[in-house]
């Protein structure tokens, strides 16, 4: 692992030293190992109090109340409590529910469900640059919508979708509002005492926490309630029930605390890196920027290199960790979603390739992986029949192609 | 994607050395010269396949391009190798299965060596029809 170069930030993020060292902590013994439920004994206040602070390191990232915070074991099920939770409390209001093409499959695959279940789901079609539009949302309205979800920085673009806007529209019309905040976090700031948003996910490993714990921001004014998914004791206010994994939440709640401290300095360091990354690789012909430069974060960058297959190029940066909208790379043999949605050609969603950079990230590193890529590109189209006819001014649009 | 050591030693060496690995192009309009090519570059692969044959219908030469997974194009290569030197008869004889067995392609990589045989057939009928 040691000459590989991680790019792969947005998948998953290593935990930060010091969060792995508070962790460690909460496992044995000796530490703080003990039931934070358990109110009869010093192990079982010792626990809650470190539950209690990680939950303030979480509420304080995002300005919340510390009671709006529920743990759960990651942002998928933060996403499947909001959105089912919150659909089946309210479903005597309305059963609409309106949500995007774009979103993670932890908010698409609860929609289906509650399609099976009744309610009637409208998936917005995002703009070119991958973001929802107030005005896309307010076609859609309905007397019947109840709740509308939708993310606030896509994972594969890391374009940004205005919560603000569409939080006021929605509040003003006494709908549920619940954003998946899983690739926002450490990021861009987000303030929820001032913005109307009444669910909000997050995840702990998209910023430098563990994988295996989430937490769900439930607003308290005005008051959301849900329906919970998991029943067993009553914890989290109901919740979520379950013994509270104390070691994940601390390292959740340090993650975060690290985040709210460092925000200015890791992002700074990321648009810089994000920078002489893209203009390095900007000298390669025929690439193409998915998303918009001008609203996405800097720590994603997702390119498609037209007429070569991202499969191929991944296996050609072998020592570079990537992901891919390439059919090739997913089980379903199916190219991106997400970059499909945004109308783009198929053979542009096979060509792409998702950087993402992230505190490790170093300069040398960026342009090592950038001269890698601009070496194998060049290789690839050394290979590709398509280059050929591209270069030959043939075109592609209009050859009888064979499929199989 | 898990590929064979086969695959990734077939993929390396032609991205590494495109020339010594027959990658290139035969002038489509000669008549000694057949062409094939299958995919569709929004399937996400593209084959193509060049023959050279002599007057005693055996391959002289062959030369292909293929965009596509690492898996295609290590097909490609296996399939360049299996061809050099055969008839057009013993040429035609060749099934996607023995590329896609010599490989060790994955289940889901089987569409790899069909493209692959694929470009074989529509190579010799474009030889054939330049000759009659």
């Amino acid at each position: 692992m040691k000459d590989l170069k991680y790019f792969d930030y947005a998948s998953t993020t290593p935990v930060d030293p010091r969060v792995a060292d508070k962790m460690y902590e909460c496992l044995k013994l000796d530490g703080n190992f003990g039931n934070p439920a358990s109110r009869s004994h010093e192990f079982g206040w010792k626990a809650e109090e470190a539950v209690e602070r990680a939950r303030m390191q979480v509420a304080s990232l995002v300005n919340a109340d510390t009671r709006e915070i529920v743990w759960t074991s990651g942002a998928t099920e933060s996403d499947n409590l909001a959105i089912k939770g919150a659909a089946r409390f309210y479903k005597d209001r309305g059963n609409h529910i309106i949500t995007s093409k774009i979103e993670h499959k932890a908010v698409l695959d609860p929609c289906r469900q509650l399609e099976r279940e009744g309610f009637e789901v409208t998936y917005l079609d995002p703009n070119e640059d991958g973001v929802i539009t107030l005005e896309m949302l307010k076609k859609h309205i309905k007397d019947e919508t109840i709740l509308v979800s939708l993310m606030h920085i896509n994972n594969e673009l890391g374009s940004v979708t205005d919560i603000e806007e569409i939080g006021n529209f929605t509040r003003e019309n006494n709908i549920i509002f619940h954003v998946d905040a899983a690739q926002s976090t450490g990021k861009v700031n987000i303030d929820l005492s001032n913005l109307n948003v009444d669910l909000m996910s997050f995840s702990g490993h998209k910023t430098y926490g563990p994988k295996g714990v989430g937490a769900l921001y439930v607003r308290r004014k005005p008051r959301v309630r849900l329906e919970a998914l998991i029943h067993g004791g009553g914890h989290e206010r109901g919740f979520r029930s379950g013994t509270l994994a104390t070691h994940q939440i601390v390292g959740m709640g340090e993650a975060f605390k690290i985040a709210q401290d460092e925000m200015e300095k890791d992002n700074k360091l990321i648009k810089k890196l994000s920078d002489i990354f893209y203009k390095e690789i900007s000298e390669i012909e025929e690439i193409f920027l998915n998303g918009n430069e001008k609203n996405k974060v800097p720590n994603i960058t997702n390119v498609s290199f037209a007429y070569i297959e991202g499969e191929s190029l991944i296996m050609a940066l072998q020592d570079v960790a990537v992901s891919s909208g390439s059919a090739c790379t997913s089980a379903s043999l199916e190219p991106s979603y997400v970059l499909r949605a945004l109308g783009r050609p198929d053979e542009l969603a096979h060509s792409s390739i998702r950087f993402s950079f992230g505190r490790f990230t170093t300069e040398e590193e960026v342009r090592s992986v950038a001269e890698t890529t601009k070496k194998v590109v060049a290789q690839l189209r050394e290979l590709s029949p398509l280059w050929d006819m591209f270069k030959d001014g043939v075109d592609l649009e209009k050859v009888e192609w064979i499929p199989h | 994607m898990a590929y064979s050591r086969k695959v990734i030693k077939k993929f390396q060496d032609t991205l590494n050395n495109p020339v010594a690995h027959n990658v290139g192009r035969l002038d489509p309009n000669a008549k000694n010269v057949g062409t094939g090519m299958v995919g569709a570059p929004a399937c996400g692969d593209v084959m193509r396949l060049q023959i050279e044959v002599d007057d005693d219908n055996i391959i002289t030469d062959c030369k292909f391009k293929t965009y596509g997974c690492g898996s295609a194009i290590a097909s490609s290569l296996q399939m360049i190798e299996m061809l050099k030197g055969k008839t057009l008869e013993e040429a035609k004889g060749i099934k996607d299965r023995e590329i896609a067995d010599l490989l060790e392609l994955p289940p889901i990589k089987i569409h790899c060596s069909v493209l692959a045989e694929d470009s074989i057939k529509r190579a010799i009928a474009d030889y054939e029809s330049k000759k009659t």
